[in-house]
């Protein structure tokens, strides 16, 4: 790989152990993807806090949060100061809210250790946002900014609906880019992957949040990690319904890219979205791929008895809070049910001042911010049946959990949650 | 099984040279009636050099929710290996999917001894580069055979990462 001077410099340790941990690591990594060098960036979203019993042994045994960031973040068993970032670093969502920690299923001492991890990701200059959006609250990437970010949902987003430049990095790369402000130069960084390889026509109306999830798992499942053009739709979609299609395809494939004709910013023209490419192959989704799809994501679901429901993923926006305590406003949650709602601290904060959270606790909900039932493995004390409006979360929560999981739209998830059976089916 | 880690110092990894070798393709040969041995060359992704069986799926694996690292297991739902342990196995599959947590799930499988032993996979992602990195274990991709039509579970498998060379010794049926 061709390293710049300051590279070198960087590599060689000028910078300290930390810096040169993270340029040798970079190196490997863009090695072994083959790439030829590395790019510039200046914006990074990855998770540099410790949240598990695991990395808690590990901090006792090996020497501290420092040994932590060495092993986990930099693929350094030799244990080396942590530096302060270089690049703006944001911080993504966490194995729990450590807000409610019984909810949680975590221990004081997990607590309290995940608080002093938190306390050195911000003395480093990490952004502590704590979401899976942080597109959301204050990270907006510009069109072509290069970007390192992990978190496959924010990833597809910041690609797609905005026209920024990141591959989907993951804890180890986006750290060392957090040092040195560099990642390899590889993948949607560059032009030529960024152009359309296959088309979706829509033959039906795509409108509603859950008809956009439905068309993102149908559509991740086909296209794996190539990039798909869609044309024919009928409506602009809003951040919602993007944030939750993007979710899916990144779920069922691997899609970190896409183009929507007239919609997204590299896609003005079909041409435009192809660039030189010919599609490949073009589908036609209808009305029999949205039912079959449907059908796929339900297909865990028998006990229309439901114990939970989350709602949340990815992180909810304010605008879906708004429409949730609407829905509750009024109502009860049944007491053989539980309904978590997550969403990022700083839209919590403007929920507790618009009186949604208020409304929402009066129902019998609850507010978390953080994390979500995926990412910490928690539900409600004796769930084994959940409802979701996420074509994410109900693909992963029955792998994870081994749960039952009906999937539909926010409506019959607040239903459910209020009569405790889902009855959309 | 031995596999050659990274540079463990603060010194830079020597630069590794391209060694894609498209051009000296071999063609499948059997050495012998009762041990059915093939050749087939890549390129480097990450150096060493290790031997094991293989477990071999056509279905994309999944890292953070789609493997348990503490056992070692995929745990995917639809997955086809389901249930099934990649730990000390030389691991051949199309390629990655899922959430940006592929790495770290690696990463602790490597420090809990459940990573696979050697990785051979066909289609290159920053999941599956930054995964194989940090997992130590060796691994080779862009192959003149399709690795996915000629090596089946069960195989004894030879993994050279080093000079991109993967000798496989048919077993079983």
């Amino acid at each position: 790989m061709n390293l710049t001077d300051e590279e070198k410099a960087m590599r060689d340790g000028r910078d300290g152990d930390g810096v040169a941990k993270a340029m040798d690591l970079l190196v490997r990594y863009g090695q072994a993807l083959g790439a030829e060098s590395l790019v510039e960036t200046r914006n990074v979203c990855g998770t540099v806090t410790a949240t598990t019993p695991f990395m808690r042994d590990f901090a006792m045994q090996k020497g501290g949060l420092d040994a932590v960031f060495s092993e986990f973040n930099l693929d350094s068993a030799q244990v080396v100061d942590v530096p302060k970032v270089r690049a703006f670093s944001s911080h993504l969502q966490l194995g729990f809210d450590p807000h409610h920690p019984l909810e949680m299923g975590v221990s004081e001492q997990v607590v309290e250790f995940y608080k002093r991890s938190e306390a050195m990701a911000a003395r480093m200059g990490v952004q502590i946002l704590n979401t899976c959006t942080p597109y959301q609250v204050g990270n907006v990437p510009t069109r072509g900014e290069h970007c390192a970010w992990m978190e496959s949902s924010a990833v597809i987003y910041v690609n797609s609906v905005l026209g920024a430049r990141t591959n989907c990095e993951g804890r180890e790369s986006t750290s060392a880019a957090m040092l040195t402000c560099r990642i390899p130069n590889w993948g949607y960084h560059l032009d030529g992957p960024r152009l359309g390889t296959l088309g979706v026509t829509l033959d039906i109306a795509v409108e509603s949040v859950e008809d956009w999830g439905l068309l993102g798992y149908w559509m991740g499942d086909w296209v794996q990690d190539r990039v798909p053009v869609i044309s024919g739709t009928t409506q602009v979609p809003n951040l919602p319904r993007l944030k939750h299609f993007g979710a899916a395809a990144s779920s069922s494939g691997g899609v970190e890219m896409y183009h929507i004709v007239g919609v997204t910013p590299e896609a003005s023209t079909a041409e435009q979205a192809y660039g030189a490419n010919k599609p490949l192959e073009v589908r036609h989704y209808g009305e029999r791929q949205r039912s079959e799809t449907l059908e796929r994501i339900n297909a865990n679901g028998s006990d229309p008895k439901v114990d939970y429901v989350m709602l949340g993923c990815p992180h909810y926006t304010i605008e879906q809070i708004w429409e949730a305590a609407q829905l509750l406003e009024g109502r009860k949650v049944h007491h053989d049910c539980a309904l978590w709602i997550f969403t990022p601290r700083a839209i919590k904060s403007l929920s507790d001042r618009n009186g949604y959270t208020a409304i929402i606790e009066a129902a019998g909900g609850k507010i978390m911010t953080d994390s979500c039932s995926a990412m910490s493995r928690a539900v409600p004390p004796g769930t084994k049946v959940v409802a979701l409006d996420s074509a994410k979360q109900a693909h992963y929560l029955p792998a994870i959990l081994g749960l039952e999981a009906w999937f539909g739209t926010t409506v019959q998830c607040i239903d459910a949650a209020c009569s405790g059976r889902w009855s959309a089916v | 099984m031995t596999p050659t880690g990274p540079a463990s110092n603060a010194k830079p990894a020597k630069p590794q040279p391209a060694t894609a070798q498209p051009a000296t393709a071999q063609p499948a040969s059997a050495l012998g009636a009762v041990c059915e041995t093939f050749v087939i060359r890549g390129r480097t992704v990450v150096p060493g050099i290790v031997e094991g069986e293989a477990l071999v799926t056509r279905d994309r694996i999944s890292g953070w929710g789609g493997v348990d690292p503490r056992t070692g297991t995929i745990i995917e739902t639809r997955h086809e290996l389901r249930g099934q342990s990649f730990a000390g196995k030389v691991l051949v599959f199309p390629g990655a999917k899922g959430s940006s947590g592929w790495s770290a799930q690696f990463h602790v499988a490597r420090l809990m001894g459940t990573a696979p032993a050697a990785w051979l996979f066909n289609r290159m992602c920053t999941k599956i580069a930054l995964g194989a990195v940090v997992s130590h274990s060796p691994a080779v991709t862009d192959f003149d055979q399709d690795p996915l039509e000629l090596i089946r579970t069960g195989d004894w498998v030879r993994v050279d990462a080093d000079a991109g060379v993967v000798t496989i010794t048919r077993r079983g049926n």
